[in-house]
């Protein structure tokens, strides 16, 4: 069996603004290194909250979440830092690109952050990411002039800068037309099979879920 | 290698509104620009005015004066010892204005570290006679070297050459304001009168101006051996001793010791002037005050120029937060797009400051009463710059400051959802 990614235990989350309300109720699920994992389910019933607890970036939550076999409760907002910028790679829906750099810089940034390779193999990884995304002609534009699907693969190339264990994506394809989300679509594809690359995708699309190795499917904040 | 990634994002963010940025440096320039050149100016106008005081005026001065004795022969009679004695109508006796034995006086003056320099000085008063007419005035006899030393006896000679004062036997300088009453040119021989009735000629070598008008047109300078000549004292004859000290912060202490040592009156600079400590002192109070004012106001313009650009930010922020850049990194990201806008703004802003202190500086200012003066009075004092300086790093860092906070605190999720 091969290695836990992520691992949770009973997670559960309460929003207490307008009224008290329970959006994620014991949530048990993990993935597996290597495994292409899509999570499907009507609106509203907290796909995207369990993204953000998953990413660390939600922190206000019960029950416990182990990214890499080691446990984040309590930890500092530093350190929760540090394991974003070092294991885990976002793709949002809007691509979210720094207008002050331009693509290559953007793609640059999580890894300069990092420190762990000099600037110079930092440029030159970035530019393995872009050919990978097929989009290493744009490197020196800035992100305003780039075409929306661009910009998505330019997002994708930056979550990959580190090589996290893990790629998540909120609805990654929701922004894009049917061309640009295939593309975008088999680019992950690519990624799980080619790279070997963990990826935990949030989607609408039941085809594009249909493609990938396991659904989690949710319905009121529990995985059914 | 950290730090240097921060600042070139903090540089990149700076550049991307460096219009804005550029106004909020822009006021800072100008209120550092304000502050020095009010300092400086408003400082060099104070040591002006003090000077006109300060330079020409003994630390400490030791005179005689005529007054009526404190103790009377009523007070030495034991038997009336524990009564209240009333005495009306008491006169001083016939005394002398000279110092007596001032010449031990001088000596032991000079061996006392504290004295920066003596000169002594004989008051004469005199009539000048004019036709007819005589006009009351004050020769001041003088050691003209020594009173140049100390005093700068030289400046305030308008016309004429001071040292002919010592080397024309029988010679004076009119203050400006006697010599145009007179109608005397230089090289004229007026005539003067003193109090008991002696007359003498002396010749004008020259015209001497103070500032003060009141001043000119009562007193002259003579030396002291014509002076002593005048009043037909013997070669000893000296009414007044002025010290200068080399710290004049201790001339009231200072003053009362020689006053208790040498059994003479004596008068410290402070006393006697302190009006004028007091002008100055507020005169720089409300520079500051007016700098300090202008330096928090360009604080506001930062504090307000960060916060919107945090506000347009945000969702960079969020997304600098989301691929693994901590609070603590954001907080200093802005910090140093402060501290640039403070350390690029305050830098102009002293450079300019010196440009207008030394345009200033070139303004002629001619008054009558400051023969010396040619333009508007200027200090350079460096302690401006180090104060401008690090005021507006630290007006920047405190604009900075909260709003870097609030950036360092901007949850990514809220930015990330709220899309
Ligand atoms: N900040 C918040 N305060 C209160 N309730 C919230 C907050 N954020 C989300 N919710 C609620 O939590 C529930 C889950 O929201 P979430 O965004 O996770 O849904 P989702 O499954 O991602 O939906 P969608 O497919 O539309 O993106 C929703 O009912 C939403 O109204
Ligand atoms: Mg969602």
């Amino acid at each position: 069996m091969s290695k836990l990614i992520i691992e949770t235990k009973n997670i559960s989350k309460f929003f207490h603004d307008p009224m008290t309300m329970q959006v994620l109720k014991d949530i048990n699920m993990n993935v597996t290194q290597g495994e292409f994992v899509s999570v499907i389910g009507r609106s509203g019933c907290g796909k995207s909250t369990l993204l953000y607890i998953l990413s660390t970036m939600d922190t206000d939550y019960d029950g416990e979440l182990f990214i890499d076999g080691v446990s984040m409760k309590k930890r500092k907002e530093s350190e929760l830092a540090l394991i974003r910028n070092e294991k885990i790679g976002f793709v949002f829906q809007f691509h979210y690109l720094l207008n002050e750099f331009n693509v290559l810089k953007n793609v640059m940034l999580p890894g300069l952050k990092l420190g762990k390779y000099s600037n110079k193999e930092v440029e030159a990884r970035a530019y393995e990411k872009l050919k990978i995304l097929g989009i290493e002609n744009e490197a020196l534009k800035m992100p305003n002039q780039l075409s929306g699907g661009q910009k998505q693969r330019v997002a994708i190339a930056r979550s990959l800068i580190n090589d996290p264990l893990i790629i998540m994506g909120d609805e990654p394809t929701g922004n894009l037309d049917k061309k640009n989300g295939d593309i975008v679509f088999n680019i992950f594809q690519e990624l799980s099979s080619v790279y070997n690359q963990a990826l935990l995708i949030v989607t609408h699309d039941n085809e594009f879920a249909s493609k990938t190795n396991r659904i989690i499917e949710m319905e009121d904040g529990k995985i059914i | 290698m950290k730090f240097s990634l921060l600042l070139s994002i903090s540089k990149s963010l700076l550049l991307a509104r460096w219009s804005q940025t550029l106004v909020a440096a822009i006021g800072v320039t100008f209120s550092i620009a304000m502050f020095i050149t009010l300092l400086s100016f408003m400082t060099g106008l104070n040591d002006l005015l003090d000077g006109l005081i300060l330079n020409r005026t003994p630390h400490v001065r030791l005179y005689n004066e005529i007054q009526a004795s404190k103790v009377q022969p009523i007070d030495y009679y034991a038997k009336y010892k524990n009564h209240y004695n009333f005495v009306s109508s008491v006169k001083p006796k016939n005394e002398r204005l000279e110092i007596y034995n001032n010449a031990a006086i001088i000596n032991t003056l000079k061996k006392d570290s504290r004295v920066l320099g003596i000169a002594p000085k004989i008051t004469a008063q005199v009539f000048y006679n004019v036709g007819a007419i005589d006009l009351t005035g004050v020769i001041n006899g003088i050691d003209v070297e020594a009173e140049n030393k100390l005093f700068f006896f030289s400046n305030y000679v308008t016309a004429g050459n001071y040292i002919d004062l010592k080397n024309t036997p029988n010679s004076i300088i009119l203050g400006k304001g006697a010599a145009e009453k007179m109608l005397t040119n230089i090289g004229d021989v007026i005539q003067v009168t003193t109090t008991k009735g002696e007359r003498m000629q002396l010749k004008v070598v020259g015209y001497f101006q103070s500032g003060l008008q009141d001043l000119d047109k009562v007193q002259s300078y003579a030396s002291i051996k014509t002076t002593q000549k005048l009043l037909g004292e013997s070669n000893s004859y000296i009414t007044d001793i002025q010290v200068k000290l080399n710290d004049i912060n201790i001339a009231p202490a200072t003053a009362i010791e020689y006053k208790n040592l040498f059994n003479v009156e004596s008068i410290d600079i402070k006393t006697a002037n302190s009006q004028f400590e007091t002008g100055s002192f507020v005169r720089s109070l409300i520079s500051y005050a007016v700098g300090i004012t202008l330096l928090i106001v360009a604080g506001f313009g930062i504090y307000n120029i960060l916060n919107m650009m945090i506000y347009d930010k945000m969702d960079s922020i969020a997304i600098l937060k989301a691929t693994g850049f901590s609070g603590r990194d954001v907080n200093i990201i802005f910090i140093v797009i402060a501290l640039s806008i403070g350390i690029f703004g305050g830098t102009l802003g002293l450079i300019f400051g010196f440009g207008f202190s030394a345009l200033i500086d070139q303004i002629p200012f001619n008054t009558a009463s400051l023969p010396t003066i040619k333009t508007y009075p200027i200090n350079y004092n460096p302690k401006f710059y180090i104060i401008g300086a690090v005021f507006s790093l630290i007006t920047t860092y405190m604009a900075g400051y909260f709003p870097s906070r609030k950036a360092s605190k901007i949850d990514p999720v809220i930015i990330i959802r709220g899309k």
